[in-house]
């Protein structure tokens, strides 16, 4: 299981690095979104809620772009049919596609999140470094486990460009709502201690559920 | 097979119905705060609730329909979230009625309980879209249910992170029926009960439709067959709901047809 997971991760991650498809149109839609948001709403620097709403509205859209692209591969190049000729478990594509996923978010944020204290955040991102990191960690967890069903579950549908944001995007609300708020009091003015325990329990909740979920159900979407 | 009870049911139905009906106008009491305004909440309360319910037998119809493959509980499942999206569309327009009476506007955010009913309703509002995009019926019923399953678990999960997010202001009612004078909760469970019935009568109204007409399109085809003349081309036209196939008439008993 092991072997299998590393030999697709280090497939997804060479294809990504000899394509160059998902990672840096997701990193240049979050920054690009920053600009949009900096005329949108009128203002030069924001702080709190604000802050914390426009930074995971704009992950959460751009992680969706990297969702969108996961499997077009496979559908369209025959990687699902060559990956059930293969005496693998098929839980193991789950799993690299969702360390894939994880690891194309953690590349977006090492971007975004800089590119965000620089355009728009007033306080300093310095103090509220360390608690984003672990919020924004734990919301990552959530949407690779539910950004790579929805991935699964859309790729062979006809208009799946249109489904697949359609689908995410309410499941992915409980993931803004504990993200938004647990980052919120950390991007404030004066940097208002530390985020509340029940969003951050809120998100790992979520994150538990919805891996279980995608495990459980993933085998049924590559049966044919 | 399916038609069975539905008599008997429906008119269950309409008395219970309209025993609900007599006692929220007749007997319960006013509210004080609210007055005649208050009775909507009869109405309000157990729409949601059956449709939320409904949401998640969706899902646990769904789990059977992968463990057994067998295409009538995907149709099952495929009827209660139909049926659920209606009484959602309804529990929208009623909860919006009330908040515009009590509170003055159409749409509250502050209200947990309507907020975290919207993201459902908008999630599983992409159920059928998701069936029609898949072209294989084997298929489409598969990844249906997944769907119901995933957004099935969502319900509950959402219910927690939204209550969580918002200050609270929503009339309580589960777990609080205990506050309300006892001829209030008697008429509340007397209507939760009717709209039970409604939404089980319903579905088995849709569940019978779709099984007579699969069943008359067979025996057409059957007939065409016999009488020699050729038989119409099978109908191409694709459908968000589950299709159940003639060979339902032939296959024995306990046995379900196969979608291939």
């Amino acid at each position: 299981m092991r072997r299998t997971v590393g030999a697709l991760l280090r497939k997804e991650l060479l294809v990504e690095l000899r394509t160059l498809e998902s990672v840096p149109g997701m990193s240049l839609f979050a920054v690009t979104t920053f600009v949009v948001f900096h005329f949108a709403l009128h203002r030069n620097s924001v702080d709190g809620d604000l802050a914390a709403g426009i930074l995971w509205v704009t992950l959460l859209f751009a992680a969706i772009l990297g969702i969108n692209r996961l499997f077009v591969a496979d559908a369209d190049q025959g990687g699902f049919d060559a990956f059930l000729l293969a005496p693998v478990e098929r839980s193991a594509l789950l799993f690299a596609k969702a360390i894939t996923l994880l690891a194309y978010l953690v590349v977006l944020e090492l971007i975004a999140v800089p590119a965000f204290g620089l355009l728009l955040l007033g306080p300093s991102l310095g103090h509220a470094l360390p608690g984003l990191i672990g919020v924004l960690a734990l919301g990552d967890l959530g949407v690779a486990a539910i950004g790579t069903l929805v991935a699964a579950l859309t790729v062979r549908t006809r208009a799946r460009d249109l489904l697949g944001p359609l689908l995410a995007l309410p499941l992915l609300v409980p993931v803004v709502i504990g993200g938004a708020r647990a980052s919120s009091p950390l991007l404030a003015l004066g940097h208002t201690g530390a985020p509340a325990a029940r969003w951050l329990l809120t998100l790992g909740l979520y994150d538990l559920v919805f891996g279980l979920i995608a495990y459980a159900l993933f085998d049924f979407l590559l049966e044919d | 097979m399916y038609g069975r009870g539905l008599r008997a049911l429906s008119i269950s139905t309409v008395a219970v119905m309209a025993l609900a009906l007599a006692l929220v106008f007749f007997w319960a009491p006013l509210e004080a705060e609210q007055g005649f305004l208050q009775k909507i909440f009869y109405v309000h309360v157990p729409l949601a609730i059956v449709s939320l319910c409904g949401f998640v037998a969706g899902g646990l119809l769904a789990i059977q329909h992968l463990r057994t493959r067998d295409p009538r509980w995907d149709m099952r499942s495929y009827v209660a979230i139909h049926m659920s999206l209606i009484f959602g569309v309804a529990t929208l327009i009623t909860g919006s009625i009330w908040a515009k009476g009590s509170w003055g506007h159409w749409w509250v955010w502050d209200e947990p309980t309507l907020v975290s009913f919207l993201i459902v309703f908008l999630l599983y509002a992409t159920y059928q879209p998701l069936r029609f995009a898949i072209e294989d019926p084997e298929r489409q019923s598969r990844y249906a249910s997944v769907f119901a399953i995933t957004a099935g678990a969502f319900v509950p999960l959402n219910f927690i992170a939204v209550r969580a997010s918002t200050a609270y202001v929503h009339p309580r009612v589960l777990g609080a029926t205990s506050n309300l004078p006892w001829q209030m909760s008697l008429t509340f469970l007397v209507s939760l009960t009717a709209m039970t019935l409604l939404f089980v009568t319903m579905c088995k109204y849709e569940l019978t439709a779709k099984h007579t007409r699969a069943q008359l399109r067979a025996l057409r085809r059957l007939a065409d067959r016999r009488s020699g003349t050729a038989s119409p081309a099978p109908r191409s036209g694709r459908s968000a709901a589950p299709s159940v196939h003639a060979t339902a008439m032939t296959a024995p008993p306990g046995q379900g047809p196969k979608a291939r």
